[in-house]
């Protein structure tokens, strides 16, 4: 019984080993809980589970498993529901008439198998239109909508939850993210832009220099420091927020921490679509504290590494054209802009978040690509490799 | 022998599922890894542990620039030289120079000691890698003298980290794991009584009331935590504030006196002035 629970974890996307399952049983037999199910529902979260984003999944298998319930569970695996609309629980409200109006599509089995065909053909999130799951849209399942039938995912509505067990509750959901970039992975990525240098207080021994000294002091102990070395790079992000850039949010803060707590020199600005005569600091005061893009160029000194990060995606006439910006009248046009960054910053690259085969589709993307000379790596663990690479030439 | 359970303290709450996870890592002696938000007693835990099983305490406390061999030991080559320099006898017994660190402390303890390893992701991305095997088989070589240190007793070893880092996959399979969660109201209510037996109910209830909703305004930076709380019902007493003034007319108008304890952040302060600013507003 336990095996086939183990089993299912790892299913579920819960990395159990085998190590771990077998120190469970270790608790198990060492009498750690008394015999109830809370107890071994505790026990075995401790021992198996090692991540709070775990905890969602874990306790989706836990009520699955232990109520005989293997049936949705197995729809849940085949389908896999975003964990972001599971956030707020999957819940059907139908009155009486409107129950009979599910009649018209087949009546509510039918409708549940719809949405699971549906949600396996389906891909992103999606907002609108007739067909998709989404938000305020006219087909059956989705949130905000107006088809009378509906399946409500996601929307907000007060729930009883006062008789639940605790596995049920789930109330570790917000904390279960499923991206596949760990911030770990990134960190090690970045790591390639290393470059040791001694700056700073004298702190270390040189045993080097410490020899010498000693030598040249006829044997007499002259003890020689050095500081101790630092990651001396410099790192110039530029970020694009907003627009089409919503839904590569996560990916982007991903990378933005390992950043901050990987390169010790580390300056930020953030800019929409494309780059023009000046940029933001403080998203929340975008309109208010514009910081002109010469004076980014004055204060950071050309041994700073300019990475951009951004989809690339809009009107080709938005880098190209001078007033082709959608928010305001640029006098230049913004490869104009990007052009003077380049020359100010030999080092630079352009990290996309949009997937590389998806490049070739999307004109601006080639305009840009030609901007950058080729410059431009997807924001994938092997495209941020390659970039740290760019970054590192000559 | 003394007890082997863990209840919790007189000086600290502890929930159910905290106490099994403890009594879980005590038992298999397994190390116990502990996640939560910043100020819900991570750190305090382990000494609760050695308190309430009469064990000794050793401390380890990870800055950013620990390395792994410091908690083991090092050899402090530059006085040996020096001494070689002075003609000193002591020159001739490496030993003399090898200075322990808290891992080998802990491991010559007489009874079992707890081991506290405190924020273990300030440190480098590699260092939970680095102290696998120590871990793991509880011994560690010391390369200059030739000597294997075996731990005496298995250590109850705590590890705490604020999820600044991940930690590696092969590390979180030696340990056990809990994620402290933010305590509800109930359990809030007996923590406060803890900290602060015979305090007034009334100014209780409103004291918590005003944290809690604190904590719901959206987009705070840093959400008041625990700690937090303690202070504050201490500066609210340290002032004689009287529960009437925390009592917000509607909910939603007022801004708690002596917020500076609660929000530690001037975006914060900022954004939640704003907010009743534009609820006073809206009410008018």
């Amino acid at each position: 019984m336990l095996v086939r629970f183990f089993l299912m974890l790892r299913a579920a996307g819960v990395p159990v080993s085998l190590t771990e399952f077998l120190a469970l049983l270790e608790a198990l037999k060492a009498r750690v809980g008394t015999l109830s199910v809370e107890d071994f529902y505790v026990l075995g979260r401790t021992v198996l589970v090692k991540d709070e984003r775990h905890y969602d999944r874990y306790d989706r298998v836990f009520g699955a498993h232990f109520k005989g319930l293997e049936q949705a569970f197995a729809a849940l695996g085949e389908a896999s529901v975003p964990a972001e609309w599971l956030r707020r629980m999957a819940e059907l409200t139908l009155s009486a008439e409107e129950r009979a109006k599910v009649e018209s599509l087949g009546g509510f089995e039918q409708l549940m198998e719809a949405l699971q065909r549906r949600l396996r053909e389906q891909q992103g999130r999606h907002e609108g239109g007739s067909k998709w799951i989404g938000t305020a849209g006219r087909s059956p399942f989705g949130a905000y909508g107006y088809n009378p039938e509906g399946v409500r995912i996601g929307q907000d509505g007060s729930r009883n939850r006062s008789a639940v067990k605790v596995w049920d509750r789930r109330e570790f959901r917000n904390l279960d993210d499923s991206v596949e970039l760990g911030t770990r992975n990134i960190k090690l990525a970045l790591r390639r832009l290393r470059r040791f240098a001694r700056e700073g207080a004298a702190e270390e021994l040189d045993l080097g220099g410490t020899i010498d000294a000693t030598a040249r002091n006829a044997g007499w102990l002259d003890l020689k420091l050095v500081p101790e070395r630092h990651n001396a790079i410099k790192v110039l992000l530029f970020l694009d927020v907003g627009g089409s850039m919503d839904d590569h949010v996560r990916v982007c803060e991903e990378l933005f921490t390992a950043a901050r707590t990987e390169f010790k020199h580390l300056e930020y600005y953030y800019f929409h679509n494309f780059v023009y005569e000046s940029v933001w600091r403080d998203n929340r005061r975008r309109h208010a504290e514009r910081i002109p893009t010469p004076e980014v160029i004055r204060t950071y000194g050309p041994d700073y590494r300019l990475v951009f990060v951004g989809d690339a995606t809009m009107g080709p006439y938005e880098i190209v054209q001078p007033g082709g910006s959608i928010e305001h009248w640029n006098e230049e046009s913004g490869a104009t802009w990007v052009g003077r960054l380049q020359r100010a910053y030999p080092k630079h690259a352009w990290l996309n978040p949009e997937p590389e085969d998806r490049w070739d589709y999307v004109p601006s993307i080639g305009v840009a690509r030609q901007l950058l000379d080729g410059r431009m790596f997807p924001l994938t663990l092997a495209g941020i490799d390659r970039a740290m690479r760019a970054l590192n030439a000559r | 022998m003394p007890s082997t359970r863990f209840q919790g303290t007189e000086r600290y709450v502890a929930t159910d599922d905290l106490k099994m996870a403890v009594n879980a890592a005590v038992t298999l002696s397994r190390p116990l890894l502990i996640k939560g938000e910043p100020g819900t007693g991570k750190t305090q835990l382990a000494e609760e542990i050695a308190g309430a099983l009469h064990r000794p305490l050793y401390e380890w406390h990870i800055k950013s620039t620990t390395k792994a061999q410091q908690g083991l030991y090092e050899y402090d080559a530059v006085s040996r030289l020096r001494d070689s320099q002075l003609g000193e006898s002591r020159v001739h017994d490496i030993g003399n120079y090898i200075v322990k660190g808290r891992l080998w402390e802990a491991f010559m303890s007489e009874v079992q000691p707890v081991l506290l390893i405190d924020e273990i992701d300030k440190a480098d991305i590699e260092f939970p890698n680095d102290l696998l095997r120590e871990l793991d088989r509880m011994e560690f070589y010391v390369y200059e003298t030739r000597e294997l240190v075996k731990a005496r007793h298995r250590p109850i070893i705590v590890i705490t980290s604020n999820n600044e880092k991940e930690l590696p996959d092969a590390f979180l399979r030696r340990c056990f794991f809990h994620y402290i969660r933010f305590p509800e109201a109930e359990t809030m209510t007996q923590i406060v009584d803890v900290h602060f037996p015979g305090l007034k109910r009334e100014l209780l209830k409103e004291a918590l009331d005003a944290f809690y909703r604190l904590r719901d305004v959206p987009g705070l930076k840093k959400k008041p935590s625990t700690s937090e709380l303690l202070d504050w019902i201490k500066l609210l007493l340290a002032e004689d504030i009287p529960a009437e003034a925390l009592r917000a007319a509607d909910g939603k108008t007022a801004i708690p006196p002596l917020y500076g304890a609660l929000l530690k952040n001037e975006q914060d302060v900022h954004l939640f002035e704003q907010l009743v600013f534009m609820n006073r507003r809206t009410a008018r």
